[in-house]
């Protein structure tokens, strides 16, 4: 039941992987759902540029995940490199 | 070490009842008191249906209170239920179960008191169409009540399985991190479900021939919402379920701890996030019903983009299962 140091950085890289995935992915989640909320209202009262705005939506959504990306490399890196 | 262990496993049991009604009071109050000003405002606002308004006000609150009866329920089991106290294990599925209640008991409270007050709201402005809207308000805050459900079918399995042939390392956090999963992500899904059902007695009360489609893209919508807190399950099943072996290496019992905690926070925002935009959709499919076949196409995008985030947290608490 010996604690090593090794041991305890090994504990803190993955429980820091988990809590940056999981806090990470709140924020995007939040932002990318508003967009689409204002895309849907967009669309509702002019259809017509339906395909713009769709588009509009996405690269807003894209630029949105950004955040969750870099939790999800921090994680990737914490679990597999450091 | 007997003592100890009986002593810890109560303790357990005490903390975990406290949190599971603690945190389960939460959201119910929130959603009941946003549905009781909402009905204040309607009722200032056509005092003559006053009776109605009340009627559809009490039923909408009944049905958010739910979420906090759970709560009560696997308070009450864990308090004079009698766990075998002489495995620690026990003690930690007690903590998990009060964990996995008590926050998943939050988002469904609050989500539910959404349509219950827009309902109330709508009465007041469209008479005609009240048995439609409590009808819709109750199909939508019983989906909001589902993610609560999860969690207390989660809790009643961390308190009644028997964990005894299971070694207490790293087991114990699967089962604390059990609770987290499914509780944490139960708040976005409960959440975001009410978003989606708010919106649709506003639009129903607007719009009293769209309640088909209404419906329909409010159904849709929550059912993407709830996907976050179905993860959530499934990581939770995973936790319960698979048999890891005997380590007491703190990394095996923090990567268990890890995952739980990935998933539940990671559920959060990607359930909100759906609802946020079936909320949108629904609102202007009710008022712009002959485009609701766009509307809803444009949901189902918005929400898969928004999904993404949920997918990496499953898919990093996954990793720290399985392969780490």
């Amino acid at each position: 039941m010996a604690i090593e140091g090794a041991d305890i950085v090994k504990a803190a890289a993955f429980l820091g992987a988990g809590l940056s995935m999981g806090l990470g992915a709140i924020g995007p989640g939040v932002g990318e759902g508003m967009v689409a909320a204002k895309a849907c209202e967009a669309i509702g009262k002019n259809p017509r540029e339906a395909g713009l705005l769709t588009r509009t939506m996405l690269v807003g959504q894209a630029v949105s995940e950004s955040t969750g990306i870099y939790s999800l490399v921090i994680a990737l890196l914490l679990l597999f490199v450091v | 070490m007997d003592i100890d262990t009986q002593i810890l496993v109560k303790s357990a049991a005490f903390v975990g009842a406290g949190l599971a009604m603690g945190l389960g009071a939460v959201g119910a109050a929130i959603g009941e008191g946003y549905t009781a000003a909402e009905a204040n405002g309607a009722v200032s606002r056509n005092p003559e249906l006053s009776g109605d308004i009340f009627k559809n006000m009490l039923v909408g609150q009944a049905v958010a209170e739910s979420a906090s009866i759970f709560a009560l329920v696997v308070a009450i089991l864990m308090l004079f239920l009698g766990v075998p106290l002489n495995n620690l294990l026990n003690g930690a599925a007690l903590l998990g179960a009060g964990l996995c209640m008590g926050f998943g008991a939050v988002g469904s409270g609050i989500g539910s008191g959404f349509p219950g007050g827009q309902a109330c709201v709508g009465i007041a402005r469209q008479p005609a169409v009240t048995p439609r809207l409590t009808t819709n308000m109750l199909i939508g805050s019983a989906v909001c009540q589902t993610p609560a459900i999860f969690s207390m079918v989660v809790a009643l399995m961390l308190i009644f399985m028997g964990f005894d042939k299971a070694p207490l390392g790293p087991t114990w956090a699967a089962l604390v991190g059990a609770g987290f999963s499914t509780g944490l992500a139960a708040i976005g899904s409960g959440y975001g479900g009410g978003l989606a059902a708010g919106a649709s007695c506003e639009g129903i009360s607007r719009q009293p021939e769209s309640v088909g489609n209404v419906t329909t893209v409010m159904l849709v919508g929550q059912a993407v919402a709830q996907t976050p807190s179905i993860f959530g399950l499934l990581v939770s099943f995973i936790l319960l379920f698979k048999r890891f072996p005997e380590s007491y290496e703190l990394q095996s019992a923090m990567a268990l701890l890890g995952a739980g905690l990935c998933m539940g926070f990671g559920g959060i925002g990607p359930g909100v996030g759906n609802g946020m935009a079936a909320e949108g959709a629904v609102k202007w499919v009710a008022r712009n019903v002959k485009r609701s076949g766009e509307l809803m196409r444009i949901m189902l995008v918005g929400q898969a983009v928004s999904q993404s985030t949920a997918i990496y947290a499953m898919v990093v608490a996954l990793v720290l299962i399985f392969v780490v």
